[in-house]
């Protein structure tokens, strides 16, 4: 029964994906990827990933489409009609994707608990966590114990990111009347 | 301000659930899915709608800009700050056994503060990005 | 038909990838390349997930009577990986909105023109 569910999900990831392709009217692109990160927070969901689809659906679906709304306002809806040939990007898009594929060809079948990605450092998490940790929620065990450094670093990551929008964006906008040589600048 | 009745009333119902249920979502997260990831966005998504329905004068008087700066950089001091804790109190950085006086107890404490870090600088940043696109003026 | 089954997953996987490939590299218009990245990294985050799932498997947390449990260390990767993404990509449309604000346009082909236009007979913007 999942399989069908995610049969049909990324079925439908693709049909959103060629859609966001086509269209040119920007307002209609950003909400077709709100709806693309739901599709892709239900297939985690699927795939036994309930953290992170909880994350996807509260970054991708909320606050990514806020962010693109807004900016939207300021910078404009429709998107030009593209003048340049589009032979070569489809030849790149199609020769890597091709070997992409062949590659795919090599992994281990979905699902199989003998997978490479199962070994190694996973089933010590898995066995001796509750006696390290003691915390149910494997995953938060992982991100805060176990990879505690990791996730010091991607905060830093976020600060930095915070502190480069506001470095951007933060001065006052210089309206068009005021005389040339007074623009605020950061 | 939108003059929009149903918006209005709807929003001042949702806006202390979706905080709550932040709260609640960064508490339970040892017990279930959660963490600080997921509940800074969500406190973060409950002002921005508060934003969005109420206009950005009323919510920048409610939390003014250089407080959400400043939630932005506790953040990574209060994570970074857990580990030099564990330090002076004489075990290696970011070791939460030496936190409490066992080493589950320690564990559980160290990971509740290190989310709390992760939740004020995920939120701090999520709002301080909005009130930037959102207080740009546009061109015309 | 197993082989086609076992393997769905990672070549609509590739399509995708490949989709947000392609709307980065042949539109022009700045926006559309930010949502075709975020695209793109959203087909990298369903295949780690996808090598992580274990069928007979449940959630990642603790459970009475579950004996097999789904991968944890890739749920751990791609939460990180989410998060930065959108702080990337709040980055990036700070950006285009100061190339909006310093050209006028959105659009590369434009910003071309304007800047061939500004090699030829060069005027100040700023100050």
């Amino acid at each position: 029964m999942t399989e069908v569910i995610d049969i049909a999900l990324l079925a439908l990831l693709v049909v959103t994906g060629l859609a966001m392709l086509r269209l040119r009217n920007l307002f209609g692109v950003i909400i077709l990827s709100g709806i693309y990160s739901l599709l892709s927070a239900g297939l985690f969901v699927t795939m036994d990933a309930p953290d992170v689809a909880f994350t996807e659906s509260a970054v991708g679906v909320g606050i990514a489409t806020v962010l693109f709304l807004g900016a939207l306002a300021l910078v404009g809806h429709e998107e030009r009609p593209p003048q340049r040939s589009r032979v070569l990007p489809l030849i790149v898009v199609i020769g890597t994707g091709g070997i992409l594929m062949y590659g795919m060809t090599d992994v281990p079948p979905f699902g199989d608990p003998d997978n490479p990605a199962q070994q190694h450092v996973v089933p010590r998490y898995i066995q001796q966590q509750p006696e390290e940790v003691g915390v149910d929620n494997m995953v938060g065990a992982v991100l805060a114990s176990y990879r505690g450094y990791d996730t010091m670093g991607e905060t830093a990551v976020i600060f930095a990111a915070g502190v480069g929008v506001l470095i951007l964006l933060a001065g006052r906008r210089r309206r068009a009347d005021e005389p040339e040589g007074g623009q605020d600048d950061h | 301000m939108t003059t929009n009745v149903i918006l209005r009333i709807a929003t001042k119902v949702l806006i202390p659930n979706i905080l709550i249920f932040g709260l609640y979502v960064h508490f339970h997260g040892d017990y279930g899915p959660g963490g600080g990831f997921q509940a800074g966005v969500i406190v973060g998504a409950g002002f921005i709608l508060y934003a969005l329905v109420y206009g950005l004068e009323n919510t920048t008087r409610v939390l003014p800009p250089t407080v959400v700066h400043i939630c932005m950089a506790a953040g990574v001091l209060i994570f970074a700050g857990t580990g030099v804790v564990s330090l002076l109190l004489g075990g290696a950085y970011l070791e939460y056994n030496v936190l409490a006086h066992d080493a589950i107890h320690g564990q559980h404490r160290g990971i509740l503060w290190v989310e709390l870090g992760v939740i004020a600088t995920v939120f701090g940043t999520m709002v301080s990005i909005f009130y930037a696109v959102a207080g740009r003026k546009g061109m015309d | 038909m197993d082989f086609i089954l076992g393997h769905y997953n990672y070549w609509v996987v590739v399509f995708l990838m490949m989709l947000g490939f392609y709307i980065v590299i042949s539109r022009a218009n700045m926006v559309k390349v930010l949502v075709g990245l975020s695209v793109f990294q959203t087909s990298v985050f369903i295949f780690y997930i996808s090598l992580g799932k274990v069928r007979g498997g449940t959630a990642p947390i603790l459970m009475e009577g579950a004996t097999l449990y789904a991968n944890p260390l890739t749920s751990v990767l791609i939460l990180t990986a989410i998060v930065v993404s959108i702080a990337t990509t709040a980055l990036g449309l700070a950006i285009v909105i100061r190339i909006k604000e310093a050209y006028g346009t959105v659009e590369e082909e434009e910003i071309d023109a304007i800047e061939r236009a500004e090699v030829e007979a060069p005027e100040t913007r700023w100050s």
